[in-house]
């Protein structure tokens, strides 16, 4: 029989985790002794009816108790400082991690990498590149959570939250659903497969080989439903009277007719397909319907890795991830193009995604 | 004891016919159901919390059954989910909130300050019926095919998509909770108006101090969580969005009212045992409890600061950095006035004179546990080490160590303590320690290995760990010993139920304790508690652990000479 008691170290958090998990342990251990020696001596010395000298006793001494408070304080302040500077690391996504989102749904986890390669209960990374999850709920809260890299955080409906690692080692490794979630809560698992980037790479190139149900790069799916749902028609390159351009939009200012300014992060973007009304833009109106029900939150994504790239933080559009080729080995049904001919026309003909959308009008 | 604190105004005679006391003053069923007796009303609080108590120790059973084996065996997931929220309602809600404050709290505050009754009796027979009313329905929840979203009723699955009782099992817990706030009203007017003469606020035994602290956090925290459960039945019923993003809700806030509430009731539970336990050990020490005003004042600091982490159950639910850090630190602040009790509690037996009695087994069953249970809470209100362990086992573990640890290993301390007091009896003292040790050993077993599995991350809640099974080992072991523990809790049922017809006789104050309700009333006590309403002049715990451990000497040699 085996008895495990520590969980695989996999990702650059994990051995720093465990420095802290082990001190915070001895210090345990060191006061569940003290405690347990100070009630054997006690409890044995002044047993009823033994020699022991009980003269002049005291029950109060206020520096012993001032010391009883002072030393656990003092040590409690180490460990809290460690853990917050530990956690604040924790919350800090790195400036240039590898961003996969993550759809949290009763009962499984779905995930699409930028390129709109797509896993279920599967989310293939990259050894030793920071990676970013980008998650949402697509209906009650769920926690992801990937005990052999100490990551967890909650998914949540409604708003977008981040999660993020760099895995050390090659291999598979678990990852749970950690907030109840109804009937079948437990079988809401799956698995982190860490592979070397070369073949990582080659996973990639070809298709991901595992549910890639189109194929299309997330922004040229978010392209598609944009020209489906028609926002075209009233978003153009420039702003014009209809609607503003959302060309660069992503991380920049928007300035709303309530005189507040507010960034144009993955939440607001959401928001204002879902529900444009909550913060309207100056100088526009509510013409814009609501998509809430009507797009998935699988959709939004789409449409805000569109948006994204089409420039960001106001500047023009520029060649992101996004346009990178990519290479499937696999069968296409007749009649569809290739999509390695159309990642490449994309990225090499210089035509960005912003000039298709010029000629969309 | 020859030291007293008393000084009784009216001289008791002891008759030689049975004398009549708050048991046997009536017999009638309407007499109990109607009654306005505090003693009486902690009796019925008795009766039912231990129903309640062994209902969900059932739940408990099939979860540990079928946590042995990664794939189930009993039970569906649907049963399973039923089966773990049954479990934390009827165990916190039904349980740990009511047992010490309803039970012992009820028969002993009186008691203890020497006051004829609680300020409202009216009022304490109606807290028992609304608790009553509230477990009906709950258990009408539970037969009508349960409910599934666990004890914390996370929104917007209890709100929106849970397809089970919620609606009915959320009004129960309304009403529980209505019941818990008349109970902490009684108390506090009680503590604060009926005191005898003499009895100042410093000379309160420490027992009545947790009862104040908790009856504040009960009054203050409660409506609260009332208000909450009431949103999410709304919102259940009527679709009005509060909760639930898709009607425009926010699900988050949720959490924030429901822990503004919840954590607080963690001290709820706990204060009422940190009471009992002061108590157990200065009487079998002989000695007064070390740093009196420490402990005193460490009980209202926790309610105060209690009320100011409930953040530290939310770091990883998409709260902002620096509020989970201010949570964090704050959450390490309330940490200091427990472990200020753990020590006052051992500093106790210094130079004292210790019997280990069985509620004294108890009690120091309880600062093993508690200090575990503590000291584990470390590792989650640290922000750093929570992000890994929160949701696992390891967190299951550590309150399992708070509340069972702490707050039952307390009550079940306090019911042998105060049981002579009660029903006048006394019971098997073998079979007592017995069950003491049992429950401790049990205890550990079952629960140890848990915070091993929530390390290794096992996520509390899990059904089925198909995806782990080398987790089996630890749950194989964690439900063996949640037999051992569940044999622990039965044994006294059947020695205490006996001792009911055939103990012996107890006396007034068969442990030759000091407080006026061994020193100043007959044991049962009469309905109206004393003769004449007691007057205290001396300090509290007038204990003498020299001439205790002496006299004690002397019987021993006598034996042996003879
Ligand atoms: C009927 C015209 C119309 C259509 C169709 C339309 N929008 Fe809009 N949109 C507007 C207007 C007007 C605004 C500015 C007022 C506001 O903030 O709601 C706007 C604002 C926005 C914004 C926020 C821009 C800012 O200034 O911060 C985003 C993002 C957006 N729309 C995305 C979309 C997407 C995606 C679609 C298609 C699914 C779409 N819109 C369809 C009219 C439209
Ligand atoms: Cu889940
Ligand atoms: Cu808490």
């Amino acid at each position: 029989m085996n008895f495990p008691i520590m969980p695989p170290q996999a990702s650059e958090f994990a051995p720093k985790y465990d420095a802290i998990f082990w001190a915070t342990s001895g210090l345990t251990v060191i006061f569940t002794a003290m405690v347990a020696i100070l009630i054997v001596i006690l409890a044995g010395k002044y047993k009823r009816g033994s020699k022991a000298d009980r003269s002049n006793p005291s029950s109060h001494n206020t520096t012993l108790e001032m010391l009883l408070m002072g030393v656990p304080t003092v040590l409690g302040m180490i460990i809290f400082v460690w853990s917050a500077v530990l956690f604040i690391e924790a919350r800090t996504m790195p400036k240039n991690a590898q961003e996969i989102f993550v759809i949290g749904k009763r009962w499984m986890w779905h995930a699409q990498h930028m390129n709109g390669v797509r896993e279920n209960n599967e989310i293939t990374v990259p050894l030793g590149k920071p990676v970013k999850l980008t998650m949402i709920s697509q209906d009650v809260v769920h926690a992801m959570y990937l005990p052999d890299f100490r990551a967890q955080y909650h998914v949540v409906p409604g708003r977008y939250t981040q999660l993020h690692f760099t895995a050390t080692k090659p291999g598979t490794y678990k990852m749970f659903c950690n907030i109840h979630c109804g009937t079948q809560h437990s079988e809401m698992v799956g698995y982190v497969h860490v592979l070397p980037q070369a073949e990582f790479d080659a996973w990639m190139a070809n298709g991901g080989n595992r549910y890639l149900k189109t194929n299309l790069t997330m922004a040229e799916a978010g392209k598609q439903i944009w020209d489906d749902k028609g926002c075209g028609n009233c978003h153009q390159t420039l702003d014009n009277e209809r609607a503003p351009s959302v060309v660069g939009i992503y991380g920049s200012t928007r300035k709303l007719t309530d005189g507040t300014t507010v960034e144009a992060n993955e939440d607001y973007l959401r928001e204002s397909i879902l529900r444009p009304w909550n913060k309207l833009t100056t100088g526009y109106e509510r013409t814009m319907q609501a998509y809430e029900g009507v797009l998935s939150e699988e959709q939004v994504l789409n449409l805000i890795a569109y948006m994204k790239s089409l420039g960001q933080g106001g500047t023009s559009p520029d060649k992101g991830i996004y346009q990178q080729p990519v290479k499937t080995g696999r069968d296409f049904p007749v009649g569809r193009k290739d999509p390695v001919d159309i990642a490449n026309e994309r990225a090499s003909g210089g035509a960005s995604q912003a000039h298709d959308l010029r000629n969309n009008p | 004891m020859s030291s007293t604190v008393i000084e009784q105004a009216v001289e008791r005679e002891e008759p030689a016919a049975p004398q009549k006391n708050y048991l046997n003053a009536d017999h009638t069923i309407k007499s109990w159901l109607l009654t306005g007796d505090h003693k009486r009303i902690a009796v019925l609080y008795l009766i039912s919390v231990t129903f309640f108590f062994f209902l969900g120790g059932i739940a408990a059973a099939f979860i540990r059954a079928e946590l042995t084996s990664p794939m189930g065996t009993l039970l569906n997931s649907e049963t399973y989910n039923k089966m773990f929220s049954a479990h934390g309602i009827i165990m916190i809600f039904f349980f740990l909130i009511a047992a010490i404050p309803a039970v012992l709290g009820n028969f002993l505050i009186p008691l203890m300050i020497g006051a004829r009754d609680l300020a409202f009796p009216r009022l304490n027979l109606a807290s028992w019926y609304v608790f009553m009313l509230g477990g009906l329905l709950f258990i009408i929840a539970l037969i009508l095919g349960g409910v599934d979203a666990g004890w914390t009723f996370y929104t917007p699955l209890s709100s929106l998509y849970s397809q089970t009782q919620i609606t009915l099992a959320l009004v129960g817990l309304f009403l529980a909770g209505f019941s818990s706030i008349m109970t902490g009203v009684n108390f506090i007017a009680t503590i604060h108006k009926m005191r005898a003469p003499g009895m100042t606020w410093f000379r309160m035994p420490l027992y009545v101090w947790s009862h104040y602290a908790t009856s504040i956090i009960a009054i203050l925290g409660t409506p609260v969580v009332a208000i909450t459960l009431l949103l999410v039945a709304l919102e259940r019923g009527l679709r009005i969005g509060i909760f639930s993003p898709e009607l425009g809700g926010d699900p988050v806030l949720f959490q924030h009212m429901f822990w503004f509430y919840s954590h607080p009731a963690v001290y709820i539970m706990l204060l009422p045992g940190m009471g009992v336990i002061s108590e157990i050990m200065s009487c079998f020490s002989r000695r007064p409890v070390f740093g009196y005003k420490f402990v005193a004042f460490s009980s209202m600091a926790i309610a105060g600061l209690g009320f100011l982490v409930w953040g530290h159950h939310m770091y990883v639910s998409s709260q902002s950095v620096f509020q989970g850090i201010i949570f964090s630190l704050i959450s390490f602040l309330v940490a200091v006035p427990s472990a200020i009790k753990v020590f006052n509690w051992s500093l106790t037996m210094w130079k004292g004179s210790v019997v280990f009695s069985t509620p004294m087994i108890y009690a120091l069953g309880f600062l093993g546990l508690f200090t575990i249970g503590g000291l584990t809470g470390l590792y989650l209100s640290a922000i750093g080490t929570d992000i890994h362990l929160t949701g696992t086992y390891f967190i299951v573990a550590h309150f399992h160590y708070v509340m069972v640890g702490g707050t039952v290993m307390a009550f079940l301390g306090g019911l042998h303590f105060w049981w002579p007091k009660m029903f006048g009896r006394m019971y098997s003292e073998f079979w007592g320690r017995i069950s003491a040790i049992v429950v401790f050993v049990g205890f550990n077993f079952t629960f140890f290995p848990q915070f091993i599995l929530g390390y290794l991350g096992m996520p509390r809640r899990y059904h089925y760990y198909y995806i782990a099974p080398e987790w089996q080992v630890y749950n194989v072991l964690s439900t063996a010993g949640s037999t051992v523990l569940g044999i622990g809790f039965l044994m006294p049922v059947f020695y205490l139920l006996k001792s009911l017809k055939s103990g012996p006789i107890a006396g007034p104050n068969p442990w030759g304790a000091t407080g006026l309700e061994w020193e100043a009333a007959a044991s049962p006590p009469v309905t109206l508690n004393f003769d004449g309403i007691p007057k205290v002049v001396g300090p509290v715990y007038n204990y003498d652990a020299i001439e205790d451990s002496e006299s004690f000497r002397r019987e021993q040699m006598e034996k042996v000479t003879k």
